[in-house]
């Protein structure tokens, strides 16, 4: 079985997802019904999952989120795929309830490596407090496991991305960084440390920093995944309504990321995300690594929420007694006629 | 020099072969890498033009295209200046070029007779293909933006040019207003301050 081992792990996670630009294309062009007013959150927001309203007071969020490994241990894959499934209820201030598993996996396998993504996988769906409730699988030649995730929301308390108040601090509570890792990792260059470090961020839950943002006036909230921090952070730009600021030297960054970035072990991904957003982003004076490292798809991101000033410090404090290693990243701004959508400086 | 066939490989080994072929060379020469698909070379070019390599790109065919990189003696640690010099070596082997840029600003050249102007500006592009000395750079923006998307007369000139080294930047702002952002079909896109410093760097604008 160590020879098919070996395979396990071709460049997956959240690098694997299909570029917003060819995706755009095809979702465009589908027929859409009647809309239902109770579809609170759908197809049309490019939010982080679909919310539909049941009664004055509830709300469920559904998502579904599936990938190809990304690491080569099992058991480590199933508990990083099933935090970031999990992770698009959070990112909407919802609560987990019920879980799905979808899962590939090639029939000649060892079914004990089956049984280590699952294992991994329902470790996270208990610790987030909700119950795996079934699944599918499918005999397929490569493994992609993955979550289908409901939860409930009030209605009036959802999170949407694009909804940031010019003034709003944003605050990141995820390091950046795990898809230059990974992508290292696999042509055995990343560093020990780094790819440690990266494993214990991508198998964290997001639930701490949800539970933290609740005590506050959260305005907009998204997770960074594959389509980076800059790529989400433009979709909370609400199509060029607000502008913002990025401090790049508060930005948390994985150790080891910038190395690998100067040796240009890259992702196709980042190079996509790079030229979807692009041309909304000025740099001022940033080095090569970090442009890179704010277009680096991430795996199980962190949280990234538009709050209030004066409850920004509050909110950070908060987040950083978790021992989360949030920071604060940048602000919204009004929309500037002439400016760049994100000046990162 | 060095050929690597990096078909079939995902990102990042396209990069990591080439460095090792670089490596392999100890010193000044050339590194082919042939590879399947654009972001590849995308990410090869950003490489090179890091590390002060001189770099151009062709498509061969829908799924195969060659980055073909100059390393010169001590060029690891050469700075930006250097990488356009080389970059311009390999397009003009012939010397010193000056950095021309052309500045495409409507669909139709001149004023007058619309209809006329879309055969002149055809015209021009086609022509730019046969020059001795091509430009560094065509910048498309405003009506010019929709010369290099889907429905163009002037796409296969400017993919030639494209694959004879000349950059193609088209306005992102100007696709996003024209609704072309999904149809773009040669070039890369850019923003106002690349825009801004490929005018003011330039030795001379052409506005045709």
């Amino acid at each position: 079985m160590s020879e098919e081992k070996i395979t396990f792990c071709k460049g997956g996670g959240c690098t694997a997802k299909l570029g917003a630009q060819a995706l755009n294309r095809v979702l465009s062009l589908l027929p859409k019904g009647e809309r239902d007013p109770d579809l609170l959150v759908g197809y049309s927001s490019r939010d982080d999952a679909a919310v539909y309203r049941l009664t004055d007071d509830i709300a469920f969020v559904q998502t579904l989120d599936f990938f190809p490994p990304m690491v080569s241990d099992p058991y480590t894959f199933g508990q990083i795929a099933a935090a970031n499934a999990l992770s698009d209820i959070y990112a909407m201030g919802g609560e987990v309830k019920t879980a799905l598993n979808i899962v590939c996996f090639p029939e000649k396998w060892d079914l004990n490596i089956l049984g280590e993504i699952l294992r991994g996988g329902s470790e996270k769906v208990i610790e987030a407090g909700a119950s795996l409730a079934g699944g599918h699988s499918i005999a397929d030649a490569d493994v992609k496991y993955g979550l289908s995730v409901t939860g409930i929301v009030h209605p009036d308390h959802i999170w949407q991305n694009n909804t940031g108040i010019p003034g709003d601090k944003l605050i990141l509570t995820k390091a950046l960084g795990v898809g230059i890792l990974c992508t290292a990792d696999r042509v055995s260059e990343a560093p020990l440390e780094g790819m440690k470090a990266a494993i214990r961020s991508m198998t964290t839950l997001n639930k701490e920093a949800a539970l933290c943002c609740r005590n506050y006036g959260i305005h907009a909230c998204t997770d960074v995944t594959g389509f980076s921090f800059l790529g989400h952070l433009h979709e909370m730009m609400d199509d060029g309504r607000l502008s913002c600021k990025v401090y790049s030297d508060q930005i948390p960054v994985l150790p080891g990321a910038a190395e690998c970035a100067d040796e240009f072990l890259l992702t196709a991904a980042a190079q996509r995300n790079r030229n979807h957003v692009g041309s909304f982003v000025r740099f001022e004076g940033i080095p090569f690594a970090m442009e890179e490292v704010l277009f680096d798809p991430q795996t199980s991101g962190g949280l990234l929420v538009a709050v209030g000033e004066k409850e920004a410090q509050g909110l950070l404090a908060d987040l950083r007694a978790k021992g989360l290693p949030a920071a604060i990243v940048g602000e919204i701004c009004e929309k500037e006629e002439s400016g760049a959508e994100i000046t990162v400086s | 020099m060095i050929q690597v066939n990096a078909l079939g490989d995902a990102c990042p080994i396209p990069v990591v072969k080439t460095k090792n072929a670089i490596k392999e060379l100890h010193g000044a020469g050339i590194v082919e890498t042939l590879v399947d698909n654009e972001i590849a070379v995308q990410n090869l070019t950003k490489m090179a033009n890091q590390k002060g390599y001189g770099v151009k790109s062709e498509k061969l065919s829908e799924d195969q295209f060659r980055v073909t990189m100059e390393i010169k003696e001590g060029s690891v640690s050469a700075g930006e200046e250097s990488a356009q010099e080389t970059q311009e070596c390999l397009v003009v082997p012939e010397g010193h070029k000056k950095n021309v840029v052309v500045a495409v600003t409507a669909s139709v050249m001149g004023t007058g007779n619309d209809e006329l102007g879309a055969v002149l500006i055809k015209g021009f592009l086609y022509a730019l293909t046969q020059q001795d000395e091509l430009p560094k750079t065509i910048l498309f923006y405003n009506g010019g933006a929709q010369l290099t998307c889907e429905g163009s007369a002037s796409l296969e000139d400017l993919k030639s040019l494209e694959a004879l080294g000349v950059e193609i930047l088209t306005c992102g702002t100007c696709l996003n207003y024209y609704k072309l952002s999904e149809k773009l079909a040669v070039g890369g896109v850019t923003n106002m301050y690349e825009i801004t410093e490929r005018l003011t760097k330039a030795d001379l604008v052409v506005r045709p």
